[in-house]
């Protein structure tokens, strides 16, 4: 059978960044970046990265400082003086954070799982399936696009609601757990392959599941890995779905355990501090380490839309 | 030439058109519907016919709202459109360690607006970060207040939007970049043209299509504010109300014994009217552009 190259690899393989590039004197290449270029990119660069990173530098360097420890100085300081890891031990006191971690994990591998399946599923059969109606489902994808979801959250919880699912972790989940704009993505993503490669199986007798399976479905890792990505971030992040359907604090989400933690005991920074980096740091992990199946994606064109 | 069985799609689709169908066509139906009702959060409701829509007329929180979010929109725009041209360009040569920085930039969209916010909140605080330098370097000798002054407020919650937003765009233009043809700025490198006007005569012109599609989920993001200014207000929205958004008025009223959704639906159907005006000027715009 062909061998179906992955269009989430690119065909030139960039230089792994790292390496030093030979600069060749005396010619007036495009590529080459004369080294004041470089030094004014990368000094531009950090600038950026300042602004960016510092602020989450900050948080993380106020829920390290201890107790005794002024985090009011006029003159701020970077590196906690007195480090103590006290203030994460105190947030799971005052609330129940390690359930809410678990909670939202919960609707996020619902949401991730749900989109996965859902829209690969449903992008498969109208991309690359002959169906009546096929035009008519699409166009229903492409027409909801136009509605922002704060537009129908309302009778979305009304609908929750109708099944018995409001203030659940599963009511949380269940309208997010396939996206439209997914099966867009995987329907555009689908589509990309030869028609010759399903034209082939055919004629080698293999039936629709198996093309799905075996030929569709390998050759869309990199869209996959976008949707599910963005799948997890997204239901991780919520905060406004969470807060309609939520109504018990023994079943909040991270997020409206943090909005709960600082509307309740406000008075400490370092508390606050310590919770905002327990529902930062692991969506830094993710997205740290599947960071470069991202980037690949957004080269593919996943992200365009 | 069909090679499944007739049903064999239908099978494939039928999960996500459940899924469209009952939770994206239903609920904008429903929501016509319910805003011609007292619908209340627990259940039950009866019809109103129009009071809701009367209602809304002499809504006076309504009317800061919109006001709200027209100068969110209006200030988010043209940083929100420009910067992140410029970030890509900082990123788009592969140099050493570009990938880092790439993903550094990216951070901010990344987290929740939840935590964000409440980062913001702390150095936005009266003794907080920003405070602090700034009395340090004299440059103010009381502090600003950041999180309880009503156009302060407004500000510090659009620069927050603002902040956050730099690293999705940048993708966005990161990935219409690698379309601008190579050989145009080559060509215009070897006729004399400096960076700048590399710049200006053939990156934007390039990117136009995408700049007008961001400019798109720009507006549409700005009218639809709630995270930021829900934290940032302590979930109040500001003095006397006056710093709520459209969708944080739609979540007031989605609660509690005192809640009618009914309302809320018509305060839902206000912001589909309003997101939809800056999708069709710009989407207009675009046209205009292609024929010229």
């Amino acid at each position: 059978m062909t061998v179906v190259t992955d269009p989430a690899r690119p065909v030139a393989v960039p230089p792994e960044p790292g390496t030093p590039k030979r600069r060749r004197s005396g010619t007036f290449g495009f590529n080459t970046v004369s080294p004041r270029e470089k030094v004014a990119r990368y000094v531009l660069l950090v600038f950026v990265l300042l602004i960016t990173i510092g602020p989450f530098l900050w948080q993380l360097s106020t829920s390290l400082k201890g107790s005794g420890e002024d985090i009011y100085t006029r003159i701020p300081r970077l590196l906690p003086s007195q480090p103590t890891f006290d203030h994460y031990k105190a947030v799971a006191d005052t609330i129940p954070v390690w359930d809410y971690a678990r909670n939202s994990l919960v609707v996020a591998v619902l949401v991730v799982g749900g989109n996965v399946i859902g829209a690969s599923l449903a992008g498969f059969a109208i991309s690359r399936l002959q169906f009546k109606g096929r035009k008519l489902v699409l166009g229903l994808f492409l027409a909801t696009l136009v509605l922002p979801g704060e537009v129908t959250i309302i009778s979305q919880y009304v609908t929750v609601r109708e099944f018995g699912l409001a203030n659940t972790l599963f009511g949380v989940a269940l309208p997010g757990m396939i996206g439209a704009l997914n099966v867009l993505l995987m329907y555009n993503a689908f589509r990309s392959l030869p028609i010759e490669v399903d034209q082939a199986a055919i004629v080698d007798g293999a039936n629709a599941w198996q093309r799905f399976l075996f030929i569709g479905l390998p050759s869309v890792r990199g869209t996959i890995s976008v949707v599910a990505i963005f799948a997890f971030i997204g239901a991780w992040d919520d905060f406004l779905w969470p807060l309609i359907v939520l109504t018990d604090p023994d079943k909040y989400t991270l997020t409206v355990g943090l909005q709960y933690l600082s509307g309740t005991f406000s008075n400490n920074p370092r508390l606050i501090a310590a919770g905002t980096m327990i529902a930062f740091i692991p969506i830094v992990i993710v997205f740290a380490t599947l960071q470069r199946f991202f980037f690949k994606g957004v080269e593919e064109g996943a992200v365009k839309g | 030439m069909r090679y499944q069985r007739w049903f064999t799609p239908w099978v494939l689709v039928i999960p996500a058109l459940t899924w469209l169908l009952v939770f994206n066509l239903w609920p904008s139906i429903n929501t016509v519907i319910l805003s011609f009702t007292n619908a209340k959060p627990l259940g039950g409701g009866t019809f109103v016919g129009l009071k809701n829509f009367e209602t809304l007329l002499h809504d006076e929180q309504l009317r800061w709202a919109l006001l709200n979010s027209v100068i969110y929109m209006v200030v988010c725009l043209p940083f929100l459109t420009i910067i992140p041209l410029l970030l890509a360009v900082l990123v788009e040569k592969k140099l050493p360690g570009i990938t880092f920085f790439r993903t550094a930039f990216y951070t901010p969209v990344v987290a929740s607006a939840v935590v964000v916010a409440l980062i913001w909140q702390w150095i936005l605080d009266d003794r907080g970060l920003v405070n602090g330098l700034a009395e340090k370097l004299g440059v103010i000798s009381g502090p600003l207040p950041f999180l309880s002054d009503q156009w302060l407020l407004l500000l510090s919650a659009i620069s927050l939007t603002i902040w956050k937003g730099l690293g999705y765009y940048m993708i966005i233009y990161l990935a219409a970049l690698g379309n601008v043809g190579r050989e145009l700025h080559e060509a215009a490198a070897v006729d004399g043209a400096n960076a700048l006007r590399r710049f200006v005569h053939i990156t934007i012109p390039g990117v136009r299509g995408t700049m007008i599609l961001i400019s798109i989920l720009i507006s549409v993001s700005a009218l639809r504010v709630f995270s930021e200014l829900f934290i940032l207000s302590g979930g109040k929205g500001g003095p006397g109300g006056r710093d709520n958004s459209v969708v944080m008025l739609i979540q007031q009223y989605s609660q509690g014994f005192e809640g009618n959704l009914g309302y809320a639906s018509a305060l839902s159907i206000v912001l589909f009217f309003v997101t939809v005006v800056p999708m069709l000027v710009l989407a207009r715009l675009n046209r205009r552009g292609a024929e010229a």
